[in-house]
């Protein structure tokens, strides 16, 4: 750590690791309640336990990027944050609003649309949120003394992150439109901007993990946000076939989402390749295992799982089944949960002086989170194929289909069971750190 | 070899062509002739519909138009399927329904109310789906077959 204000990443980053663990527990409310035990279902009916679930992922991803936004600036714009306290207070702000939304979706106060369930007035919050924390960015990244190629796509991904949560404001009559331009946020987010900060972290770490020449890191990262956003914002149109929109979407959509791939093969190819070029060998090896980790698990959960079904042929049948819940999963774990994971085993010796580079636990945490995410995805795909031909090809009644599949989700239970404990072993690892201290200020350190 | 100035101008490049595209596709899909939305058949009763399907998160459970949450029926065309009775019923259940043991929240919505979720979901099944309407209800697809012949 070089500068004292990167601290304050540490707290962003706690926020996540609490709110993960709350994500994980209505997971499992979710999973219980397919295999019929809903005993719940009085106080956290199913929607509300999905909602909780979906909104507490996009915030403890968004705690995690904004975390990694302030321990890195700092560092690539040489200079300390602009103001600590207004960075504290814009996290007590977003657990606030965290907090009232998620208290509030147990009390039916929510929009109902689908991720972007947080009400109307607490959106107004959420804006203010995230206007503060750009600004400190922005304004810590333009007074620094350099602006580097890293620093600039991941605050642009941010900026533009920021900019496209407006789209879902807008009131609609039409479920159509209203559908519409609520995928300008998810999609354009998800398979977008996010990926912009996607980049800008991956890049940051591959720098300083391995010690190959940054320019030729940077040069990579505008390629691969470059493919991301020529495939990705045609590729919107994959939400668009069959939700009463014109048929130019199948088109534009099939060819621009085919491509979507890519962009996440050149990550994971730059990633790996990027290590073998590494001269430094970063004795932080758990951050190594979760960086390229991140980099080779999003092809497959985003690239690969995406690309399943992304032909219009195949979502005609697919859309609106378990088999979006499968890409969806291995997507978000790899592309983004991984990356903030990455980060923050990075950042974290380095702010608490805890050297712990190298543990068994967090060994163990990686490979058994992983095998764990890994196997529920499978028991996703497995229910969401069955559901797609006894539903959809021999016209069996939904709830009927459901109880054929529900043996699938016993097994989607047990997997997630050894996802857990691999996440509790990452946090055990993280608290095991100890606290953020000055002390751990090292100025000549390349680490 | 491609130098980092080229690789800049390919990002900021293809970013605002894609975009461009994307914005004058979206202006094409909802012009005159190309909408195929049904718009015209948004009555206050569907508008109001749509707010009480909203306030009560829905697609929390079900699926509508293909999205959702896959924990309960698709709801596009349901009125062909069940009927409005059967629909109604469910809508206006004092106690929570029950069907094959996984349980709907008791919405207990009054006649209006159930009115107004019926005439949205009439409006939903209006909808030029581009054929998606024909695979995700079975039974529809029947009715269209046998008109058919």
């Amino acid at each position: 750590m070089k500068y004292k204000s990167q601290k304050v990443a540490y707290w962003f980053f706690a926020f996540s690791m609490l709110l993960l663990v709350l994500q994980i527990t209505y997971g499992f409310i979710m999973g219980f309640a397919r295999i019929g035990f809903d005993g719940l279902h009085e106080f956290i009916p199913f929607n509300t336990a999905r909602a909780v679930h979906t909104n507490l992922l996009v915030v403890w991803l968004l705690s995690g990027f904004m975390g990694a936004a302030y321990y890195i600036i700092p560092e690539e714009a040489q200079r300390e944050l602009v103001s600590v306290k207004w960075a504290y207070v814009q996290l007590i702000s977003l657990a606030v609003v965290g907090v009232t939304a998620v208290v509030g979706y147990h009390f039916n106060w929510w929009e109902g649309r689908k991720f972007l369930e947080i009400p109307r007035q607490l959106d107004y919050l959420v804006v203010v949120n995230v206007l503060l924390f750009l600004g400190l960015i922005l304004a810590t990244l333009f007074k620094g003394k350099r602006k580097t190629t890293t620093a600039l796509v991941l605050s642009m991904g941010l900026l533009f992150a920021g900019l496209l949560y407006l789209p879902g404001m807008l009131p609609f009559d039409s479920q159509v439109t209203d559908s519409f331009f609520r995928w300008w946020v998810v999609h354009l987010w998800v398979e977008g901007v996010w990926e912009l900060i996607m980049g800008g972290i991956l890049s940051f770490l591959l720098i300083k993990l391995t010690g190959v020449d940054r320019e030729v890191i940077e040069k990579w990262l505008y390629v691969i946000v470059g493919l991301t956003f020529l495939s990705g914002i045609l590729g919107t149109g994959h939400h668009y076939y069959y939700i009463g929109v014109n048929k130019i979407w199948l088109i534009v959509g099939g060819v621009f989402s085919a491509l979507e791939p890519l962009a996440f093969l050149a990550m994971a190819l730059f990633a790996v390749n990027m290590y073998r070029k590494g001269e430094k060998k970063h004795p932080n090896k758990i951050a190594l295992f979760w960086t390229l980790g991140s980099a080779i698990v999003s092809f497959v959960g985003a690239g690969l799982l995406g690309f399943a079904h992304t032909l219009p042929q195949t979502n005609l049948y697919t859309h609106g089944t378990l088999v979006t819940a499968m890409h969806g999963h291995l997507a978000f774990w790899g592309a983004y949960a991984m990356i903030v994971l990455a980060i923050i085993s990075y950042a974290l010796p380095n702010m608490t002086g805890r050297k712990l580079y190298d543990s068994s636990v967090g060994r163990a945490a990686f490979w058994m989170s992983n095998i764990g995410m890994i196997g529920m995805t499978v028991a996703f795909g497995v229910a969401g194929v069955a559901q797609v031909y006894l539903e959809r090809k021999f016209k069996m009644d939904f709830m009927e289909v459901q109880a054929e599949i529900s043996i699938h989700f016993v097994i989607l239970i047990l997997c997630a069971t050894l996802f857990t404990v691999g996440i509790i072993m990452y946090i055990m690892d993280f608290i095991k750190h100890g606290k953020p201290t000055d002390e751990a200020l090292d100025l000549d350190s390349d680490l | 070899m491609l130098s980092k100035k080229q690789a800049r101008a390919f990002f900021l490049g293809g970013t605002v062509v894609t975009f461009l595209i994307f914005i004058g596709l979206t202006i094409f899909s909802f012009s005159q002739g190309q909408d195929q939305t049904n718009h015209e058949g948004i009555t206050e009763q569907v508008v109001r519909g749509k707010q009480l399907w909203e306030e009560n998160n829905c697609m929390g459970c079900h699926t509508i138009l293909g999205e959702g949450a896959y924990y309960a029926p698709e709801l596009t065309k349901v009125l062909d399927r069940k009927g409005e009775g059967y629909v109604k019923a469910v809508l206006m259940s004092p106690v929570p329904w029950n069907p094959n043991g996984r349980q709907m929240v008791a919405y207990k919505f009054t006649k209006e109310e159930a009115d107004d979720l019926i005439a949205f979901f009439d409006w939903i099944g209006g909808i030029d789906l581009n054929g998606f309407d024909t695979v995700v209800s079975p039974l529809a697809k029947d009715k269209i077959e046998r008109n058919k012949n």
